[in-house]
């Protein structure tokens, strides 16, 4: 598949200040994100824009902050704010954080990975100390005070040796227009954190209790047109013929052919979908393809040759060792969607031959490209704006809606408005790929000897596991991130939430439990007596205290387990327990304890709130959501058939922080959703004696495992 | 069959010329251009298109706008009209939402749960919140907010 072209040079100097006025400038980057995910980021800027944030103290006393970053939900405005509140002095109301608008925002890739708080937030907080240095030299000028004396504090300066010597930001940059860069000005210690480990109210929560939060599809203009668009039955099938007659006669409706696409537009959404139903279409229909069942044996047979993502020791030593005390699994996750509420959408509209395009994305400036490409536009003449994205979860990086809207715009040279309904949401989704994971592990003595490990599908981040094993192996062929062969799986698939580590921990946790199962031993004590690892060690025995977990061989028959892991260096412990129903197969939730290392917490209630979605997101996969699908015909259409974790199936739960305010900021976005397959697959085990190895763990398969009475 | 549809919408007298078949959601957020209100599934799924016809609390990708003929339909826009109502508010101070994409259908489904129940019980508004999907996992904090906001009413009247 070819990449659209990435737009470049977002900002030039001349054209930046025109938008961003007077005032001082902080110019940084968000981080060297190259070096973290690679694969994941456009390419960098190059020239003038060789930052990728900024942030701006206006002749107003306000303080502004521009990101590329999107605000998803997660609470990055809020975030920033506060980092920016707290090493500037200035009062968190005083602070407008501008996202997602690629006018005013310099690129900085997009917004996925949990990278934002670790690579974006220590570089605004720098940029923040940078700006009051600036200032506070500024000031010691303006009142003969040396800088040493001052205070600060809400933005205005005083000299406490003379009484009503002050002076406000405001005043300071007054008509002026002063540039920084960052240099080496240090941030404030926690000890003096006066905002940072705060909760302050959100920044969108006003706009959002009240319903006046926009999103993509809640654009208005004089003349606005909304699109319907045929949509083929099945990926892969391909139009024959359509005819459009119907379609046409219907009053208010322009139908629009070209370069393959057919859609209707008309003033009223709902009147443009029931003119396309009048569109009479002839497809034809792709070869046929695995379906949900047979997909796990279809992607071992078409899986691209496997990695070596980890290796040392030697097997056959391993194999000695165990001396027959070898647990043998495969684990299997079906494919899962975003499914967040808000449906990809997106509203284009034309001025002066420049378009603007509101689209729910994660990467707004990989639209942009995509955009440019499509319609042969440069960079000056598209603009994307993504302010408030109604979920994302690794779903919306890609947003060909806002190419579809742009062109119809271009077409019918009005604005045109594309909102995906549900059914295109699910059949246009990029899924979390079916994974298989092969585990052959052996224990002698309570210790893991051997681990030898094939992923297919799920990628190969934290293949290799984190637990002291001396002899091991892990292969891993295919993933998320593209590059499997054509026809591997029957559709998309990409990031989703924690992408390659939620299927990844799910296998492993499972396997450590068989393994401690195997050994006769505890699985607290399993894993604390083959784990080093100081930080996974700290979460494990933190989560362990929360819930009150009392040594026991498994199953005990209580319903009680656990599972640990990392996330792009965070680290989370989760308890759990289940009630699981004999005769139905359901599994109830009563209780999850978690323990998260996430490093400094700028914001705990924004963590938590992180941590709590997290977990009741991850439910769905684990107990109900699992994509089902004929080849490349998509039959999951609506929550009817898919079924998202609801309001009774809230456990107890308790999230506790392993705080560490003199660490760095990590993401805490996606790390908590990774054990929650595991801890649930082994507290099932621990109720019923029966160990589910494939995800989701549906009534069905729960009472197809159970041992026969 | 077009024809004009009379209501009251938040309080103010409304009349629209419409095919009485469409649904409300389409006739609020395109002709009428209140854009509180979502699209989530299109099938009474979700709830996020909640809005409250009468006393009830309705799903109005699938109530035909004929339907509230001469009736009182309340949208999130009519709740916060004159200033935050006590739902909102609780919603508001318990951080009870992240992408906020669900959260307009949230607080009319708790709205009217609380005009019908002003002291429900946690499994009451589990039961009464339970087709009202969330996908960033707001549902802990949804409960709380309802339960806050029939304390701070006491009782009262919405």
């Amino acid at each position: 598949m070819s990449r659209p072209p990435i737009a470049t040079s977002e900002l030039r100097r001349r054209d930046f200040f025109g938008i961003a006025g007077a005032g001082l400038f902080v110019f940084f980057r968000s981080g060297p994100a190259e070096a973290q995910e690679p694969a994941r980021l456009p390419t960098r800027l190059s020239g003038p824009g060789d930052f990728n944030a900024y942030l701006r103290i206006g002749a107003d006393g306000r303080v502004a902050c521009m990101s590329g970053k999107v605000e998803l939900g997660q609470g990055v405005m809020t975030e920033l704010a506060q980092v920016l509140a707290e090493e500037l002095d200035v009062a968190f109301d005083s602070i407008d954080v501008v996202v997602g608008d690629t006018d005013l925002c310099p690129n900085d890739g997009g917004t996925y990975g949990s990278m934002t708080t670790p690579l974006l937030v220590p570089n605004v907080r720098r940029a923040g100390a940078e700006a009051r240095a600036v200032l506070l030299g500024m000031a010691a000028e303006k009142l003969g005070a040396p800088v040493e004396r001052l205070q600060v504090a809400n933005g205005v300066v005083s000299d406490p040796g003379k009484p009503g010597a002050t002076v406000a930001y405001a005043q300071l940059v007054q008509g002026r227009r002063i540039e920084r860069r960052l240099a080496n000005i240090p941030v404030k210690p926690a000890s003096s954190f006066q905002t940072i480990g705060k909760s302050p109210h959100r920044k969108d929560a006003l706009e959002k209790v009240t319903g006046r939060a926009v999103y993509s599809g809640d654009m208005r203009f004089p003349g606005l047109l909304h699109a319907a668009i045929l949509r083929p039955p099945a990926h892969g099938a391909k139009l024959k013929s359509a005819d459009t007659s119907a379609a046409e006669k219907v009053a208010g409706a322009q139908v629009i052919r070209d370069s393959g696409m057919v859609a209707v537009l008309h003033e009223r959404p709902d009147l443009a979908a029931q003119a396309l139903a009048l569109v009479r279409a002839e497809f034809e229909n792709p070869p046929e393809g695995p379906d949900d069942r047979t997909i796990f044996e279809h992607i071992q047979k078409t899986a691209p040759l496997a990695r070596v993502v980890g290796s040392s020791g030697d097997l056959a030593e391993g194999e000695r060792l165990a001396a027959g005390a070898i647990v043998e699994n495969t684990y299997l996750n079906s494919y899962v969607a975003h499914a967040a509420m808000e449906t990809h959408s997106a509203t284009a509209r034309f001025e002066d031959g420049k378009v603007t395009v509101w689209a729910s994305t994660q990467a707004p400036f990989q639209v942009k490209g995509a955009v440019m490409g499509a319609l042969g536009l440069p960079a000056d003449k598209v603009r994307i704006v993504s302010h408030y994205v109604g979920g994302g979860f690794g779903g919306k990086t890609e947003a060909d809606q806002g190419v579809e809207a742009a062109l119809l715009a271009r077409i019918a040279g009005k604005p045109v408005q594309v909102v995906y309904s549900r059914q295109e949401e699910f059949f246009y989704d990029h899924f979390r790929p079916a994974a298989t994971i092969a585990i052959r592990a052996g224990v002698a003595n309570g210790k893991i000897v051997l681990w030898d490990a094939r992923i297919v599908g799920a990628g190969d981040r934290e293949g290799s596991p984190f637990y002291d094993i001396p002899h091991r192996r892990t292969l891993s062929a295919g993933g998320w991130m593209g590059g499997n062969p054509a026809g591997m799986n029957p559709f998309e698939v990409g990031a989703w939430r924690a992408p390659s580590v939620n299927s990844i921990t799910f296998a492993r946790e499972s396997h450590i439990d068989a393994l401690a199962a195997r050994a006769g031993v505890d699985p607290l004590e399993f894993r604390l007596g083959n784990l080093t690892h100081p930080r996974v060690r700290r979460v494990l025995e933190t989560a362990a205290k929360q819930f009150g977990w009392k040594a026991a061989r498994a199953p005990s028959g209580r319903g009680v387990g656990m599972a640990c892991g990392i996330y792009s260096n965070a680290c989370n412990a989760a308890f759990a327990e289940v009630a699981v129903n004999r005769s139905t197969g359901a599994v109830e939730v009563k209780r999850i304890a978690m323990a998260l290392d996430v490093g400094l917490v700028v914001n705990p209630d924004g963590m938590r709130q992180q941590a709590e979605g997290a977990v009741m997101m991850g439910l769905g996969p684990a107990l109900a959501e699992e994509v089902k699908f004929r080849g490349g015909e998509v039959l999951t259409r609506n929550f009817d058939s898919y079924r998202l974790a609801r309001f009774s199936w809230l456990p107890k739960l308790e999230i506790v922080f392993v705080d560490d305010p003199e660490a760095a900021a990590l993401g805490g976005g996606e790390p908590p959703i990774i054990t929650i397959g595991a801890v649930l697959a082994n507290a099932i085990y621990d109720a019923v004696g029966a160990r589910l190895l494939q995800l989701p763990m549906t009534p069905e398969r729960v009472l197809a495992a159970l041992p026969k009475a | 069959m077009e024809r004009t549809i009379s209501f009251r919408l938040n309080g103010t007298p409304t009349s629209v010329r419409v095919d009485d078949q469409r649904m409300l959601l389409w006739v609020l957020r395109s002709d009428l251009g209140l854009t509180g209100t979502k699209f989530g599934c299109g099938e009474a799924l979700c709830g996020a298109c909640t809005v409250i016809v009468g006393k009830e609390a309705v799903r109005s990708c699938v109530t035909p706008v004929g339907a509230v003929e001469g009736k009182r339909v309340l949208t999130i826009e009519g709740i916060g009209a004159n200033g935050l109502h006590a739902v909102q508010q609780a919603f508001l101070d318990h951080h009870a939402f992240q992408c906020g994409y669900c959260t307009s259908g949230m607080i009319v489904s708790a709205y009217a749960l609380l005009l019908a129940t002003p002291h429900p019980t946690r499994e009451q508004i589990v039961r009464h919140m339970e087709d009202n999907l969330c996908r960033c996992g707001a549902h802990g904090r949804i409960v709380e907010a309802i339960q806050e906001a029939a304390v701070a009413k006491k009782g009262g009247a919405l």
